[in-house]
């Protein structure tokens, strides 16, 4: 067993394990959109960055692919993890803001103002498909094509492929074709139509964290805890 | 999860082995020295052949900046735009050739004639701006210099087209010695 | 050669073969260089060399004067480069023509053609021998110099300089771990970027259990403006595989591979040629030297990735894959080329090792505490003398642009200095004392990188500059992060905006919040530094920015949609060379009246301002 360090709290997880599968297992939501537990990580989408390291010497990675190490020291929701994290969701909402998950993701983390063009980029090419189709279904009817900003997903030649069986696994897992939001206007692209999420009352932490999900402190009208911001500005 | 991950590296492995340590950038190297190009029927053949997946061809043949899936011209043109061209104003030749020719980098003439590539640095940036035609290369580019450059390359390629020595190295010869 | 038709079994007989050579050089040590890299190649010196040959023929002094087609010998801006050896004679801008007059008057009389020879442009001063000319007087060339003396075809000629003893002293009379200390103690650091230490990087792969492992030599210079791994596979390939053996040998690795790029023709011509030589005097193959140590070398062509210079992206791309990056750990010495540990060096770091085995003590002189030995920059842009400089480390940026590189070109101004390629930064003239060092480099926002150095004057727009590396950086990028691929693309947009003229206040802190981000939450190394372009010209050019932003002007008149060109109304003669020369038909006027720019047609290609001869057209 590897001895680690997740927010302040000492844990033991398998060797083998992700950062995500450890902060998962010790009940820390980490916002991700390219994980499927049933798929091989490839840490595209970035969402779940978390700070390794001491605090003077430390860098983001993606929990996703990112191997447990003995004496690893993780945050999952410090400062720099939170202000990265939501200027990606920023520019998810800008880039493909008809996306339900999306959206959802933007009112749970608190992003409300999107800074960028707003474009309508349905794929956002976090590969799940693709990842499907070949581990799951077997078939490798498609692949990323191309590189750079020219990167997208298609078949051979971006023709008809022989090898798709028309299972449909790709729509299943798409995180965008799924459930799309109506919501968005040409002039915003954050939605807000439907606040059903509960707000998180604890935004960053430098340390320890509650890991109930709407946690106790807030649910007995509990002033956060220091080093805890709540969550007001601009709500 | 592991045992995912160990699986796909495994699998990887084997199918690597299989094609016996020629990888396959080496194998489209080939085919495009071949055909100038990379067709489809040739990728579905090969595929076909060492055992690949038809899409894990093409994704590697539209990564790389060098495989081209439709075919060159008779003659290569390449534009430099690495930092020191860039710096030195290659940005305004590579737009100067572009529109002497009709075509934008990437792209061939309709006659098949000449295909315009932008490339990131050829590494002789002491000579900025540079263009290479047919493998001859040209220093110290000025838009000024291309109309002289391409008219010659045209007439000749017309009158000669069995030439396998570019003409404009002649031309080349004379812009330099202006510049 | 006859004497190279035996296989070399033993060191004493590399020595002795080294010593038949040595004798045979000295004894015939008049010789004509003329440089053959890419650089001089494209001022036409491949036909100088055949005029040279042909004409030495003819006069029948081909037996006594020899020919060596070189590799790089610095001085790229005054190709085609000649040296006439023993003196060190420097003929610049060497044309056909000037061939029979060389071997007339200076082979076989001694005579020295002025109008050949080096002029300094500030001072007018003009120099006859290499040594002599301020270029190269700063510079210490351990792993340049020699490329004068070797014509890169011949095997011979690198032996008769002692070659290939540093691999016979490794292999015959070291273990792997003496060699390694060595590295360390040498405190070489890798010249491909990063600047991690060789000898720690070679333990940590000699340290892993493996039945096979490997070692690659990274030459896919991907850094658009440097080029000295292009060189040195060039100029002096055997140095660099002598590297590799070396390292395959410390490391346990009995196969080596060179990853090259596709962009580099002739360095893939030269390195096979060295390889095959190298075969078969049995430098390479089973049982070198007697060791009882087997080596294979084998080479990788690229095919155009930037991305795949990343040591994971590169062994994705032998492996026949897309070139992308990977998350480390597992680190390559871990799991590394076909999952076996693997060691990758870059060209340069390689060519040092020989250096190092067999001058460790002038090598370790050399440099700084902390950044041993030499470096070579490519200082290329708006410099005076651009070529390929050799340096030692801890030389501050100032010395090698002014007094290596003669200072700007044109008698412009100098503005920024761009190190470390697509990943450094653009550092302004009050650092130009920083010392090249890859510490020092880090703190003031730029880096060492593979060595690119572009020289900008006052006609660069440092906005512009970022532009351009955002755009390269948007091809080159794998694509996989959301955050580089997006990140790269939102910077981009910002900064278009900006260019044409639509750019508002909040977009500067927009800008350096993205780029934190970017910088922060990206998997490799391009991505992590990708948006350094940006935050280093906002952080010493951010008034020009706000020149964009605010005043709606390109001070260096660069960005086409902030400058307009218009006509002199009283340097106008009227001679209609613009009128003519312009493609979209923009200017009209009859001829010896004056002319006028129709703003609606004009591309602001500039054309009409450099074709000009009366300053009559002006740009704002």
């Amino acid at each position: 067993m590897l001895e680690m360090t997740l927010n302040g709290l000492e844990i033991q997880v398998e060797p083998g394990t992700t950062l995500l599968e450890a902060a998962n297992f010790y009940g820390i939501e980490i916002p991700t959109l390219c994980y499927d537990a049933g798929l091989s990580p490839i840490g595209a989408c970035r969402l779940c960055l978390v700070e390794i390291g001491s605090p003077d010497r430390s860098r983001l990675v993606s929990a996703c692919t990112f191997p447990a190490q003995k004496g690893l020291e993780i945050r999952t929701h410090s400062k720099r993890v939170i202000n990265a994290r939501k200027l990606l969701i920023e520019m998810y909402l800008a880039t493909c803001p008809s996306s339900k998950t999306i959206q959802d993701l933007a009112s749970k983390h608190h992003v409300t103002r999107v800074r960028f063009k707003q474009k309508h980029d349905d794929c956002i090419l976090c590969g799940l498909c693709v990842r499907i189709c070949e581990e799951q279904m077997q078939a490798k009817a498609i692949e990323f094509i191309g590189r750079g900003h020219e990167l997208r997903i298609s078949t051979f030649f971006d023709k008809k492929s022989e090898d798709c069986r028309h299972c449909g696994a790709c729509m299943y897992i798409c995180p965008v074709c799924q459930a799309r939001c109506q919501g968005p206007q040409e002039k915003d692209a954050v939605c807000n139509a439907c606040l059903n999420l509960e707000p998180p009352c604890l935004e960053e932490f430098e340390d320890a964290m509650c890991y109930m999900d709407p946690c106790v402190a807030c649910e007995q009208g509990h002033e956060p805890r220091k080093g805890c911001s709540q969550r007001k500005e601009g709500s | 999860m592991r045992q995912l991950q160990e699986q796909k590296a495994s699998k990887e492995q084997n199918n690597n082995n299989a094609s016996n340590n020629h990888s396959l950038v080496t194998m489209l190297h080939q085919i495009q020295e071949t055909y100038n190009y990379l067709p489809e029927n040739v990728l579905r053949e090969l595929a076909k052949e060492k055992n690949i997946p038809l899409v894990d061809l093409y994704r590697v043949a539209t990564f790389y900046s060098l495989f081209s899936l439709t075919p060159k011209g008779k003659h290569k043109i390449l534009t430099c735009t690495g930092t020191a061209c860039h710096v030195r104003g290659s940005e305004k030749v590579t737009e100067e050739i572009s529109r002497v020719l009709g075509i934008q980098p990437g792209e061939t003439t309709e006659d098949g004639e000449y295909s315009l590539e932008a490339v990131n640095c050829l590494g002789a940036c002491a000579l900025a701006p540079l263009v290479v035609v047919d493998e001859q290369y040209h220093a110290n580019m000025t838009p000024a210099q291309i109309g002289a450059l391409f008219n010659g390359v045209r007439k000749s390629t017309c009158q000669d087209k069995e030439s396998s020595h570019c003409h404009c190295s002649s031309v080349a010869v004379g812009s330099k010695e202006k510049s | 050669m006859p004497s190279l038709q035996s296989r070399i079994n033993t060191a004493a007989d590399l020595f002795r073969l080294q010593e038949t050579l040595q004798q045979r050089a000295s004894s015939n040590n008049r010789y004509i260089a003329v440089c053959g890299d890419t650089g001089c190649s494209a001022w036409g010196s491949k036909s100088v060399k055949d005029v040279f040959r042909d004409c030495l023929e003819q006069k029948g002094l081909a037996g006594q004067v020899g020919m060596k087609f070189t590799g790089c010998l610095g001085l790229c801006e005054s190709g085609p480069v000649v040296i006439i050896c023993p003196e060190q004679i420097f003929y610049q801008k060497v044309q056909e023509e000037d061939v029979e007059e060389i071997i007339d008057k200076t082979v076989t009389r001694g005579e020295i053609i002025p109008r050949l020879l080096y002029q300094d442009v500030l001072s007018g001063e003009t120099y006859t021998y290499m040594n002599e000319i301020p270029f190269y007087q700063k510079q210490k060339r351990l792993l340049m110099g020699n490329n004068l003396k070797i014509d890169p075809n011949s095997i011979e000629d690198y032996l008769a300089l002692g070659g290939y003893s540093a691999t016979a002293r490794a292999l015959t009379e070291m273990t792997p771990l003496e060699i390694i200390d060595e590295v360390k103690f040498s405190k070489l650091r890798g010249r491909g970027g990063a600047g991690f230490s060789a000898g720690d990087k070679w333990k940590e792969c000699y340290d892993a259990v493996s039945d096979r492992k490997y070692i690659i030599c990274n030459a896919d210079e991907g850094d658009p403006g440097a080029f000295m791994d292009r060189s040195l596979l060039e100029g002096n390939p055997h140095s660099v595989l002598e590297g590799l053996i070396i390292g395959g040998f410390a490391v346990g690795a009995r196969e080596g591979m060179i990853y090259v790029r596709a962009e580099y023709p002739t360095a893939v011509v030269k390195i096979k040629h060295a390889l095959h030589q190298a075969e078969e005097l049995g430098l390479l193959g089973e049982n070198i030297f007697g060791s009882g140590f087997d080596f294979q070398v084998s080479i990788s062509i690229g095919a155009g990735a930037f991305v795949s210079g990343e040591t994971s992206a590169l062994i994705a791309s032998i492996e026949g894959r897309a070139g992308e990056p990977r998350q480390k750990p597992p680190r390559l010495a871990q799991r590394g080329l076909w999952g076996r540990p693997t060691v990758v060096n870059n060209v340069e770091s390689l060519a040092n090792i020989p250096v190092i085995l067999r001058e460790g003590e002038e090598y370790r002189r050399t440099g700084t505490d902390k950044s041993r030995g030499t470096k070579i920059f490519s200082l290329v842009g708006k410099v005076v003398n651009t070529g390929l400089v050799e340096v030692p480390l801890g030389i501050t940026i100032r010395e090698i642009i002014e007094d290596i590189g003669g200072g700007i070109k044109g008698g412009r101004s100098f503005k920024a200095v761009q190190t470390g390629g697509p990943s450094g930064g653009c550092l302004p003239e009050h650092l130009l004392d920083t010392p090249t060092d890859f510490e020092e480099l880090n703190a003031v926002g730029s880096m060492m990188g593979s060595g690119g150095m572009i020289v900008m004057d006052d006609e660069t727009c440092m906005v512009d500059v970022a532009r351009y590396f955002l755009r390269f950086l948007q091809d080159e990028s794998c694509g996989k992060c959301f955050s580089c691929r997006e990140g790269i693309n939102r910077l981009l947009e910002i900064i278009d905006d900006i260019v044409h003229g639509l750019g508002t206040p909040g977009h500067i802190d927009l800008l350096r919040e993205l780029s934190v981000v970017v910088k922060d939450s990206t998997l490799c190394g391009l991505g992590q530094t990708s948006a350094n372009p940006v935050l280093s010209t906002l952080q010493y050019f951010e008034e020009e920015y706000r020149a964009h932003i605010k005043d709606k002007k390109c001070p260096a008149g660069v960005c086409k949609a902030l400058i307009h060109f218009s006509i002199d109304l009283e340097k106008c003669t009227g001679c209609g060379v613009c009128k003519k020369k312009c493609p979209e038909e923009a200017i009209s006027g009859e001829k010896k009246e004056i002319h006028e720019i129709d703003p609606e047609r004009c591309s602001k290609c500039g054309i009409c301002l450099d074709t000009c001869t009366f300053d009559a057209v002006l740009k704002c």
